[in-house]
């Protein structure tokens, strides 16, 4: 197992927002997370990543338990981050915002350097020398992606990648994660998008009110779709 | 014109050693969020231990390798012990703790080294003058102080424009919490900061030595007028810091040496000796008024 992910309890303060939520993801397996909004999709994100470190339950990550370490220990271990609201470095140029927290530390075969983040996103090569405030929301998403690839994660996790984009660059997204999922990257995914994520991953989680209530592979959603839109609201 | 001369050259010289001292505090300040009061205390230990390694151990050219130690390692315990814990605290709550540690410091050394302010010789090297023009000497050792000043304001800009660490520096400002889920120690990236920012305060402290005479209290005089600097520069912008020392430095030079003389025009000596005094001393906080009225967030607001 990759990620595994063992009955967890997170919480803001006094705000529980996780009760015993358990996942598990498998070496080169895309895995989903789908659920209305407000029922603890990012915060599971957050409490992988140590960001809500969890109250309870454990996290393993290739065998060792990751959960109560640091958020940088964490991603050190291989998990790359493309969070909810892209969060990128607005005051640094786009090539600084890809090489600013660069790293191989996982010592990949072929590790990620700029010329393959510019092959696989060349609107962003355009813009190197550019502040990254300045690109538009899709370029901004891409920037975020290329920027978790070159600290060369095993594992990428993304939250709401394709939220508020204009549907050309949405495909664009897609694709691209078409293409890391068919190099062997493990992807742990947020989004609404039901049939390009049947098409992307292998199986799927919903969430509700902090606890996984249904998981299935995407044969299983697609016997099952209406009553799961129905849950998660799409 | 001779002593304008002179007197734009002592400014400048100030100037630079403010921004040795700006640099530091805008940082910390800036970034990490922190008003650390006892910045002027980095400076002055890096004096003291310049001063006493000069007179005790022997020479300038030890004091200056020390004092940088001394600074940089009392700079990264003051971090690690007491800094670290205010990140997350209110400003109220880091002024009463680090002005705790200027009372500290003050303490440490009027019982450690005695009350009595040191003297600290000027390198035989640096001591003579220099011919800037015919009839025109100027203290050899002051220009060197410049010349410091204005390789460290390179390198400063090199490391914050160029590199890695500065990147994560002005990344780290505004997403301290998306640099450390990418993989950066957070926390050590502070620690680091606060250092640099310690061993550029003991540099000023052990230049400053040889001028001015090394004494407890030194860092609070300096440190109101650094934060003068940082807040007309911008608070947590090294190219703020560096125009903000600049300009208080020149104002500051300037005015002690023109006001009274100026206002001699208007009125009588001994009133324009008096008034033109108080005026000097609050030069800078009138430049620093008009300054703010006129760019609320300083010359230079960090990442804009
Ligand atoms: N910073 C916070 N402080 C307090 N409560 C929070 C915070 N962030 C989220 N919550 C609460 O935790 C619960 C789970 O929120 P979370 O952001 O994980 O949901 P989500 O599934 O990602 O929703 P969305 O689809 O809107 O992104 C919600 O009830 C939310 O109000
Ligand atoms: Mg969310």
């Amino acid at each position: 197992m990759m990620l595994s992910v063992q009955s967890i309890d997170a919480a803001y303060g006094d705000a529980q927002a996780l009760f015993g939520l358990s996942l598990d993801i498998k070496a080169g397996e895309a895995v989903t997370l789908i659920g209305r909004n407000g029922m603890g999709k990012t915060t599971t994100i957050r409490a992988i990543m140590g960001l809500t470190p969890p109250r309870a339950g454990a996290i393993h990550f290739e065998g060792q338990r990751i959960d109560g370490l640091k958020p940088h220990e964490i991603a050190r271990r291989g998990l790359g981050l493309v969070p909810e609201g892209r969060q990128i470095f607005v005051h640094l140029s786009v090539e600084e915002n890809l090489v600013a927290t660069a790293a191989n530390r996982t010592k990949g075969a072929t590790p990620w350097t700029l010329a393959r983040i510019f092959n696989l996103f060349p609107r962003l090569a355009e813009r190197r020398a550019q502040s990254a405030g300045t690109l538009s929301g899709g370029e901004q998403q891409m920037l975020a992606i290329g920027r978790a690839l070159m600290t060369n994660p095993r594992l990428l996790i993304l939250d709401e990648a394709t939220e508020g984009l204009a549907p050309l660059i949405r495909q664009d997204i897609w694709n691209c994660l078409a293409a890391l999922r068919a190099q062997g990257l493990s992807i742990l995914i947020v989004d609404r998008n039901l049939d390009e994520l049947m098409r992307l991953a292998d199986r799927h989680n919903v969430v509700e009110k902090g606890r996984v209530v249904w998981s299935g592979t995407s044969q299983e959603l697609a016997a099952e779709r209406e009553r799961i839109e129905q849950r998660i609201g799409v | 014109m001779q002593l304008l001369f002179e007197q734009l050259l002592n400014g400048l010289q100030l100037s630079l050693t403010l921004f040795l001292l700006a640099a530091g505090l805008t940082l910390v300040f800036g970034i990490m969020g922190v008003i650390n009061l006892a910045h002027g205390s980095l400076y002055m230990v890096g004096a003291y231990a310049g001063a006493l390694v000069a007179s005790k151990v022997g020479g300038f050219w030890l004091a200056v390798p020390a004092a940088l130690a001394a600074a940089a390692v009392v700079g990264v315990a003051m971090e690690l012990l007491v800094v670290r814990r205010l990140y997350a605290r209110d400003h109220l709550s880091q002024v009463l703790a680090t002005f705790g540690l200027i009372l500290f410091f003050n303490g440490i050394i009027a019982w450690g080294v005695g009350r009595a302010p040191l003297q600290m010789d000027m390198p035989t090297l640096l001591s003579g003058f220099v011919e800037l023009a015919p009839g025109l000497p100027y203290p050899t050792y002051r220009l060197a102080v410049m010349a410091v000043g204005v390789v460290v304001a390179l390198g400063l800009w090199y490391v914050i424009a160029r590199t890695r660490l500065g990147m994560l520096i002005r990344a780290g400002s505004d997403k301290r919490e998306m640099v450390s889920a990418l993989g950066v120690d957070i926390a050590g990236l502070f620690t680091l900061v606060f250092g640099l920012g310690a061993l550029l305060a003991g540099l000023a402290g052990v230049m400053v030595g040889p001028i001015r005479s090394v004494q407890i209290g030194m860092g609070e005089q300096v440190l109101i007028t650094t934060f003068v600097v940082i807040v007309v520069g911008g608070i947590g912008s090294i190219r703020g810091a560096f125009v903000g020392a600049l300009l208080i430095g020149m104002c500051d030079t300037l005015g002690r040496a023109y006001a009274p003389m100026l206002l001699k025009l208007w009125l009588s000596g001994p009133l324009a000796d008096g008034l033109g005094a108080s005026l000097a001393s609050i030069m800078i906080y009138l430049v620093m008024a008009v300054a703010l009225v006129l760019r609320p967030r300083g010359l230079f607001p960090a990442g804009g």
